[in-house]
């Protein structure tokens, strides 16, 4: 308690005088099609986006695009039948051994193509990162364009929640960029129309 | 570690011995910054951006200590156990406890400068606690017993052959690899299974929330994440300056950071955490150690805008040209060379003189830090002090000299001059700091008053 004290009272000596908080802090983008601005973006990052109708058709583009895999697993509950691998786990370094993660999550931006996902959709905080591929659902018109539209959208008020871009990468050998670094090697965007 | 330390100007000598090493260092971080100006290019508003951050931060310093306890008030109403740290000492202790407490020996971190400026890790070492660095390029330095060279970048002094021979020797990789594919995987492999076993995580904070108590915590590998999640217990240690009022703000300064840093439009992860999950600890230190200190120099105060960025290291010509470990401390470059003789006037006094203060630091910086204004500045408060060594003081006194006195400039300029000319070994050797790395200058027949003073006659 000593410490606190003693650094605020600093703080008070030392701090200069009250400036004001600027009056605008946010700046529109102008793009001609938000969507179309949100895939490029996110292709430049290394992640494939997907446009499907209903869970039913992203059942299937699922079964196509991970043909073969085992230890699947989903928060969706039309995914059900697709997936293998049950996310009811008591310790979550269980889910070590999923191979692909399908999620639901709020919204997109197109800017830099992060989507946002927290508590509200995950049963385990640590679901994005430990799988080894992951796919995000977000409803198709759930996209904004920067992200002081993100903020002003985000009224989240859950413990935990991220902007994810992308895949995993790590440019620290040489800045060679290498996808994959420690979360998910890959991710596919699913754009769902009626989520 | 217990090295004795160089002064910047020789460590860079040595850099600088092997000069198509120097050559690829070099052009390596100016592509970083080229990056930089594409991303940044495409967003008209960029100016206004770094302005509006610029007076966020400003409003930051200002209200420092108001901010400071609400997020202290939110965060404590959010189930995290606030500590307050007055110095690096007190910071680690505080780490050591939690550790104890819970009877932890091994914990996991993701990338914390301040760690690095506290040197945490060898007092922890010290203490019998095993800490994994896991961001790669820190694991690689840490690996090979050596300090980040880059706040972002942090083993970006090194070939990917240096890799592949430590990969061999620590983590069993093939004799000879370099393939950065490969080299990752294997320490992809190597990190899992840290993630998976210890119960610890620190971490750094990018950005500390006031008025929701949360805090921002950016990487590309997801290594925050994968630890943070895991563990029983998540450490967050944050230097004050963190502090940020509104969430909103994030939009202002999450646009700029990451493409100010590598050019990517934003960090593949921004966590925001703001209640421990349940059945974890979560705990964030709010340290000092000098910066209420440097809050009150009026000069030098607004180097606490830093948002760690690394922009104005990729852009210095003298940075890229010495390399950060030259710099020898935890932050290098032109912002390091700011902070660091704000901790310690007489271990740093050669840093802000690591410039050409061609003010190409400030241009870049996303915050508007006047970063080569105030390397001038510390000069003067360094020499002043006496910190300034000797040989320095006698240079500096002599030009003054030379430039006080008209008559005397212009024969000593014209002495030169035909010095030059006639025994040109005496410049050209290696007692002249000036013929290092480089040929002198053809010299000019006559000066420019001398030609001036003759067309004039004419």
């Amino acid at each position: 308690m000593q410490t606190r004290e003693e650094m605020l009272r600093k703080i008070r000596l030392n701090k200069p005088e009250r400036t004001s908080l600027p009056a605008n802090i946010r700046f529109d983008s102008q793009y001609e099609d938000t969507e179309s601005k949100f895939i490029e973006t996110l292709t430049a990052i290394y992640t494939e986006v997907v446009i499907v109708k209903n869970w039913e058709e992203l059942a299937v583009k699922a079964g196509e695009l991970y043909e073969g895999v085992v230890n699947k697993a989903t928060t969706i509950p039309e995914l059900n039948i697709w997936a293998d691998f049950s996310l009811n786990v008591a310790d979550p370094h269980e889910l070590e051994m999923i191979e692909i993660l399908i999620l639901k999550a709020e919204f997109g931006v197109a800017e830099n193509g992060a989507v946002w996902i927290s508590d509200n959709y995950l049963p385990h905080r640590v679901l994005p990162f430990i799988t080894q591929n992951l796919a995000l659902a977000i409803p198709r018109s759930a996209i904004v364009n920067n992200m002081h539209d993100a903020y002003e959208r985000l009224t989240d008020t859950t413990g935990w929640g991220c902007f994810i871009a992308g895949p995993s990468k790590t440019a620290d050998i040489e800045q060679s960029l290498v996808v994959g670094a420690h979360g998910a090697r890959s991710m596919v965007i699913f754009l769902v129309e009626d989520f | 570690m217990s090295k004795t330390i160089m002064e910047h100007s020789e460590a860079s000598e040595v850099f600088n011995r092997d000069e198509p090493y120097v050559d690829w260092h070099d052009e390596t971080l100016w592509f970083v910054r080229q990056k930089r100006d594409k991303s940044s290019k495409l967003l008209p508003e960029w100016e206004e951006l770094r302005e509006t951050a610029s007076q966020i931060k400003n409003y930051v310093l200002s209200a420092m200590d108001e901010l400071l306890v609400q997020f202290e008030q939110k965060a404590k109403e959010n189930g995290v156990h606030v500590h307050w740290a007055a110095n690096a000492a007190e910071h680690n202790e505080i780490v050591l406890n939690l550790l104890k407490q819970h009877g932890i020996t091994a914990m996991v971190k993701s990338k914390s400068m301040l760690t690095e400026e506290c040197h945490m890790n060898e007092f922890l070492s010290k203490n019998g606690i095993d800490v994994i660095d896991t961001d790669l390029g820190e694991r690689i330095v840490q690996l090979r017993n050596e300090p980040p060279s880059h706040i972002v970048l942090p083993a970006i002094h090194l070939k990917k052959k240096d890799i592949g021979d430590l990969f061999h020797e620590h983590l069993g990789t093939e004799a000879g690899a370099t393939d950065p594919q490969y080299l990752a995987e294997a320490a992809r492999q190597h990190l899992r299974d840290k993630f998976m076993t210890r119960r610890a995580a620190l971490t750094g904070v990018n950005f500390a929330v006031a008025d929701t108590g949360a805090f921002v915590v950016a990487t590309n590998e997801g290594n925050a994440d994968m630890g943070a999640h895991l563990a029983d217990i998540h450490i967050a240690s944050m230097g004050f300056e963190k502090i940020i009022p509104k969430q909103e703000h994030l939009g202002v300064f999450l646009r700029l950071l990451a493409r100010s840093a590598t050019g990517q439009p934003v960090t593949a992860y921004n966590s925001h955490f703001k209640k421990p999950r349940e059945g974890q600890e979560m705990h964030i230190i709010i340290v000092d150690n000098g910066r209420t200190t440097q809050l009150g120099r009026a000069d030098f105060r607004n180097s606490l805008k830093c948002i760690r960025c690394g922009a104005c290291m990729n852009t210095c010509p003298v940075y890229r040209r010495s390399g950060g470990h030259s710099y020898h401390n935890a932050v290098a470059g032109p912002i390091g060379s700011i902070l660091a003789p704000n901790l310690d006037m007489t271990k740093n006094a050669d840093l802000p003189f690591a410039s050409t203060l061609c003010g190409s630091c400030s241009n870049v910086c996303p915050v508007k830090i006047d970063i080569h204004d105030q390397l001038y500045k510390w000069r003067q408060v360094l020499a002043k002090g006496g910190h300034v060594p000797q040989t320095k003081g006698i240079g500096i006194r002599a030009m003054s000299m030379v430039l006080s006195q008209p008559r005397f400039y212009q024969w000593s300029g014209r002495l030169g001059r035909s010095v030059m000319r006639t025994v040109p070994f005496m410049v050209n050797n290696s007692l002249n700091p000036w013929y290092k790395q480089r040929d002198m200058p053809e010299p000019p027949k006559e000066s420019f008053r001398d030609w001036y003073v003759r067309n004039r006659k004419e």
